[in-house]
């Protein structure tokens, strides 16, 4: 049975914050990680897209851009003057 | 200027001489703007210490969009308060950059009201360009936007937003109707558009003729140029009316043909449609008597950029011809391939031109499942990364069979 876009989503968002501050993750980077994890037959590129917007669309993760964009925790913007 | 607030020696050279002039412009929206006049002192600043004092990137943006805002502070806001948050907005410019006037007054409206009052009209890939706002003015700019019927653009790792010359709206030599499909790419890839999902940035641009007057061959990853497959179109009695008026057709337009597929004998023009490589040179030279031809559609090529972390780099054919109403259907079956390809094996931050080289076109024509074709390459056995077989010829000789086998070998080497 195919994964569940929730349960992807949930993945992803626990690999975005142990990534946090260390590494900064692409959208191309959460698909192949679940990918590999589930089995391609199992989890589609397009249930990816759909757990990334999910997490995109609730506020829980952002796009942020240095150089190539890339999926990171809502933080206060380092560069943004206090 | 008396009344300026920050003295600006070094910009003001900027506004000498007969061009136009940015800085002119601004100091006319600091008069109203407080954020121009801080653009202004920061401006001159950098000049003095010839360093940037903008801090770029970021995750500021509207709510679920990757793309369409570039996040901008300044690096001395404690000098220049007004321009301590100076966002870009990348809005959506409508196909061929078609507006009436009514639009562009309330865009000005809604920028007055949100933002610097600072516009480009456009930016390099056509979207118009709204400089500086702050970053709690950004989600009412957009919700104006959208209420007048405008989205944001493309930024960072996505499909940035498509442009099409005017195509079929203006110009009589338009092979496809340019504004339309780049309407429908728009509509189509919404999600890539607005949602990084790439390694790095896709650009669409769609040109009408071989003129390409969106440049696509030098600036999209896929450009898409109208061309025709049968006879350029003759009207003999307009090339004598153009001989008459004193133009020298030899010289101006045989002498000038890159295949030299033309002969004017002083009373007919003779074209060796065969050779024509359709650089569109006698037909812009002698529209009245000259046409691109009846079949029309477009040729589709791939890897085109402009200079950012590698050099610039052309676009190479990838389909040579496609009739104008297949030519949605074909890019997107096309287009899902070499992005699932990009996707799967680009690096970070590397184009899909880049991708091409660093692999070999052989391997990426594989890879998206076509096959080379002569027009691939811009001269006969002048290419180095398409080699033919002994099987593949069946009237090759022995001896150019080993000529070919040596290649192959200095090749894998």
């Amino acid at each position: 049975m195919a994964v569940q876009i929730e349960t992807l989503a949930e993945e992803m968002y626990a690999m975005v914050a142990e990534c946090q501050g260390k590494k900064n993750l692409k959208a191309t980077d959460l698909t192949k990680a679940m990918i590999a994890r589930h089995g391609a037959s199992e989890c589609s590129k397009d249930d990816c897209k759909h757990a990334i917007r999910q997490l995109i669309d609730s506020g829980r993760c952002v796009y942020s851009y240095f150089g190539g964009s890339f999926i990171t925790l809502p933080h206060k913007e380092g560069a943004a003057p206090d | 200027m008396a009344d300026q607030k920050y003295p600006t020696p070094l910009l003001d050279e900027l506004e000498k001489g007969p061009w136009p002039s940015f800085v002119k412009e601004i100091k006319a929206a600091a008069k109203a703007k407080p954020t121009a006049e801080d653009l202004l002192g920061q401006l001159e600043l950098s000049y003095e210490e010839k360093i940037s004092h903008w801090k770029h990137g970021g995750i500021v943006g509207v709510m679920g969009y990757g793309g369409g805002v570039i996040g901008r502070y300044s690096d001395v806001p404690e000098k220049f308060p007004n321009v301590s948050h100076f966002h870009t907005l990348r809005v959506n410019h409508p196909s061929g950059w078609f507006y009436t006037s009514d639009v562009l007054r309330k865009l000005c409206d809604i920028w007055e009201a949100h933002g610097s009052d600072l516009t480009n009209f456009h930016g390099s890939t056509g979207d118009i360009i709204l400089l500086g706002t702050k970053t709690d003015e950004l989600e009412p700019t957009f919700n104006d936007l959208t209420k007048l019927g405008f989205d944001l653009g493309g930024s960072g790792s996505v499909m940035r937003t498509p442009s099409a010359c005017v195509g079929q709206a203006r110009c009589e030599w338009a092979c496809y109707d340019t504004m339309a499909l780049c309407n429908d790419l728009t509509h189509l890839y919404q999600d890539e558009l607005h949602r990084p999902a790439f390694p790095y940035k896709f650009k669409f641009k769609c040109s009408g003729c071989p003129n390409d007057c969106v440049a696509s061959i030098a600036r999209a990853d896929l450009s898409i140029i109208g061309t025709w497959k049968d006879d350029i179109q003759q009207d003999d009695a307009a090339v004598s009316e153009y001989a008459a008026a004193g133009l020298d057709i030899q010289k101006d337009v045989c002498d000038r043909c890159p295949t030299k597929c033309m002969d004017w004998d002083g009373k007919k023009l003779s074209i060796n449609n065969r050779e024509c490589v359709r650089c569109m040179h006698c037909i812009n030279v002698m529209p009245k008597a000259l046409r691109p031809g009846k079949e029309k559609g477009a040729t589709l090529l791939i890897g085109a950029k402009a200079p950012i972390l590698q050099g610039a780099l052309l676009s190479s054919v990838l389909i040579p011809f496609v009739p104008a109403d297949e030519l949605l259907e074909t890019l997107k079956e096309l287009v899902s391939r070499i992005w699932d390809f990009w996707g799967e094996y680009g690096n970070n931050r590397e184009r899909v031109g880049e991708l091409i080289q660093r692999i070999g076109m052989s391997a990426f024509l594989d890879a998206i499942g076509l096959d080379p074709v002569p027009e691939m390459i811009s001269a006969p056995r002048d290419n180095p990364y398409i080699f033919f077989q002994g099987e593949d010829v069946a009237e090759g000789t022995a001896e150019d069979e080993e000529v070919q086998n040596e290649a192959t070998v200095k090749e894998t080497k």
